[in-house]
């Protein structure tokens, strides 16, 4: 089949498109460029930098598949820059990698590879797609450390059908014998973990270099009101944080809620950010209408297992109790939801229950 | 060029019979372009491509004898102008970049507004090498020495050179830059023509080679191989815009019939005979450039970044195209061996592979 493979120029999607290569499939290469500076230059640092690009290019060269750089700033600084500042300066956490896989990777450069005569659509995420009789499921990938599926929640039964993630069944360390086996020089390359666009330096001075609001002070009170200190910029904080709060309480504090409109950051004990419960918006099933109510297993951030909890589903929304407390859970995160190594869809948190 | 490549050892620096050797080679190269250029063997300097011929134009005369020139030039230049233009920006050189007209051209009296008493060099290309519009340069010359008597007038005449009539005196210029690779010859090795008279700081500083102006080992080879290239180029140009032209009209009658709203960009009046630039209402050119190329359509659309991602023209931008349009605008090149069948087949593919398109 012809087959469009996104490569970041990292080990993964190199393997994913060997592999394609390998199965037989009619395989291009792409490299998205995401991000530029201001005068439009490729980044140094980060993801969408030139060596990036350049790796992928010497490793579809290597498999002999026609390679291509395309254009994606703009979908990217609309859908997914843009929504991360302001997400921020609402005093949200957001997940950009979510974002970009909705708005850019399985929208855009899927229509665009309908556009290219590519029946597929392949990646270098850890996940499994599998058909099944009632219809396309979306697995964790195989490798429990390095389980991505988290970030693709809002793929659907249209999207599945055109995606593959051939390295979903494999697991890291697989992923790279099989990069040396081939001699792929992406093959001991090092992993990237920061937020591509945010380069060097972390995601607070990137808002300031974007946007001044970022810097708008206001207050720090604890759960009572009562005023502990100032702050400068509710976009400093997540809920959860415990460092680099900027006031010194004698016992350790966190945050515990954020209020944009007023600029002010609660601060509270380990016990208060613990919540019964998480409600979820602009929710998305894998199978297109809601599962049924009941048991299902809840990851509210990426780096974090998932916990028990009981699903309710209400049209756009639906609650998650859990079936322990949880802490951290920060609106603006994906909430996903999960039965055994199914993903059963997801949404952005709106707000912890209590 | 070949017994240079294969047995070319020699400096041509040197003062033993190897080096002489080399040294007679260079030089008779630099009669044979100059003579075809319209100019004295000793204003022509070799450089390492049209870039830097661009470069040592720019800010060769803007920071001449240590002053802090003023330069003009278009907002179409090729990125080696431009960029010259803003490096020498930076260091203090007063710089204004004049636009152009919806066609991309740059109009005299634009010129003779932004030219004044700093202005020490006025650079706009002879022919664009996206659009292929080719400038009113003789024109834009005398409005620019008309302002200020003492300017130097550069072109980058790079696109033009293998099919316009390309002599100093025809263009009225003081310097013009060529990249051979442009005309058949080999590549990394151009040329900056720079009238007896015009002081430049040089770029490239070293044992002082080009009469100071540009220091490094020659490049026999390269040398050898555009001056060949070149004399080639002269003697085929009326062949080559004969039998180009006729192709490129095949090309673009059958184009026209395909896509009945296809837009042109480039004046039909004044536009090199190798180029066809035009927009392809509601087909994002991203995806025709890469159906094209696997359909054996070689295609452009402007300019390639460093990590290869197409990128809006500065070009079309300043021609006052949307950036939206400017991302369904492709360039068609045509080279020497193009004949009237391949303009008419690439039609035919092009129209095969993009008709769902639109």
């Amino acid at each position: 089949m012809k087959t469009l493979v996104a490569m970041s120029g990292g080990v993964d999607s190199s393997v994913a498109a060997a592999l394609m290569v390998e199965a037989g499939h009619d395989v291009i290469g792409a490299t998205l460029k995401l991000w530029q500076g201001p005068d439009g230059e490729a980044p140094t640092a980060g993801c969408c930098t030139v060596s990036d690009a350049e790796d992928a290019r010497r490793v579809a060269a290597q498999l002999e598949i026609p390679y291509y750089v395309f254009d994606y700033t703009d979908d990217f600084r609309t859908g997914v820059v843009d929504p991360f500042i302001d997400s921020y300066l609402s005093g949200r956490t957001p997940n950009p990698c979510v974002e970009c896989n909705r708005t850019v990777k399985f929208s855009r450069l899927l229509d665009q590879a309908a556009d290219l005569g590519c029946d597929l659509l392949v990646t270098g995420h850890y996940a499994r797609v599998r058909q099944e009789a009632t219809g396309w499921k979306l697995l964790r990938g195989i490798d429990p450390h390095k389980d991505q599926s988290y970030v693709l929640y809002m793929l659907g039964q249209t999207e599945l059908a055109r995606v593959r993630f051939p390295i979903g069944d494999m697991t890291k360390a697989e992923t790279r014998s099989i990069a040396e086996q081939l001699g792929l020089r992406t093959a001991t390359k090092k992993e990237s973990q920061d937020i591509c666009f945010v380069g060097v330096g972390d995601y607070r001075s990137f808002l300031d270099s974007q946007t001044d609001e970022a810097r708008r002070s206001g207050i720090i009170v604890d759960r009572d009101g009562v005023r502990l200190g100032s702050h400068d910029g509710v976009a400093r904080f997540t809920v959860g944080q415990r460092k680099g709060l900027g006031v010194s309480l004698g016992e350790a504090r966190y945050v515990t809620s954020i209020d944009s409109t007023s600029a002010t950051v609660v601060l509270g004990k380990r016990e208060d950010l613990l919540a019964s419960g998480a409600h979820l918006g602009r929710v998305s099933w894998v199978a297109g209408p809601p599962p049924r109510p009941g048991r299902v297993e809840v990851k509210i951030r990426y780096n974090c297992p998932s916990v028990p909890a009981l699903l309710d589903p209400d049209g756009p929304t639906c609650t998650l109790l859990f079936e322990e407390p949880q802490a951290s859970v920060a609106p603006g995160q994906a909430g996903v939801i999960y039965r055994g190594e199914e993903l059963l869809g997801g949404g952005t948190i709106l707000s912890a229950a209590q | 060029m070949e017994p240079y490549a294969r047995d070319g050892f020699a400096n041509s620096s040197g003062s033993h019979s190897e080096a002489r050797r080399a040294k007679n080679a260079l030089e008779e190269a630099r009669e044979q372009i100059a003579h075809l250029l319209g100019a004295h063997p000793l204003e022509i300097v070799f450089t390492g491509g049209g870039t830097e011929a661009d470069n040592l134009a720019i800010a060769g005369a803007a920071l001449a004898g240590g002053e802090r020139g003023g330069v003009v030039t278009s907002a179409v230049e090729h990125e080696a102008v431009l960029e010259s233009a803003r490096f020498v920006s930076r260091l203090g050189c007063p710089v204004r970049v004049v636009g152009v007209d919806r066609w991309g051209l740059v109009d005299p009296a634009a010129i003779s507004e932004a030219v004044d008493e700093r202005t020490v060099v006025v650079s706009v290309m002879t022919a664009n090498n996206e659009t292929g519009v080719i400038e009113p340069i003789a024109k834009l010359a005398d409005a620019a020495r008309a302002a200020n008597p003492s300017v130097a007038v550069h072109t980058d005449a790079v696109q033009a050179f293998i099919s316009e009539e390309v002599t100093v005196d025809l263009l009225r210029v003081d310097m013009m830059s060529l990249a051979a690779h442009k005309f058949g010859g080999p590549k990394g090795v151009g040329l900056l023509y720079v009238r007896e008279g015009v002081q430049l700081e040089p770029v490239l500083h070293g044992g002082g080679q080009e009469l100071g102006r540009r220091s490094g080992t020659h490049n026999v080879m390269g040398a050898v191989g555009m001056a060949a290239a070149a004399q080639a180029t002269v003697e085929d140009r009326r062949r080559f815009v004969e039998t180009v032209g006729a192709a490129r009209e095949g090309f673009e009658t059958r184009l026209r019939k395909a896509f009945p709203d296809l837009e042109f960009n480039a004046p039909v009046d004044a536009r090199l005979v190798q180029h066809t630039h035009v927009r392809f209402p509601g087909i994002r050119n991203e995806t025709a450039l890469v159906r094209l190329d696997q359909a054996g359509v070689a295609a452009s659309a402007a300019s390639a970044c460093q990590s290869g991602a197409a990128t809006v023209s500065h070009v079309l931008t300043a021609m006052g195209i949307s950036a939206d349009d400017a991302r369904q605008c492709l360039r068609f090149s045509f080279g020497w061996p193009t004949r009237v069948a391949d303009g008419e087949m690439a039609a035919a593919l092009i129209e095969t592979t993009l008709e769902d398109l639109r």
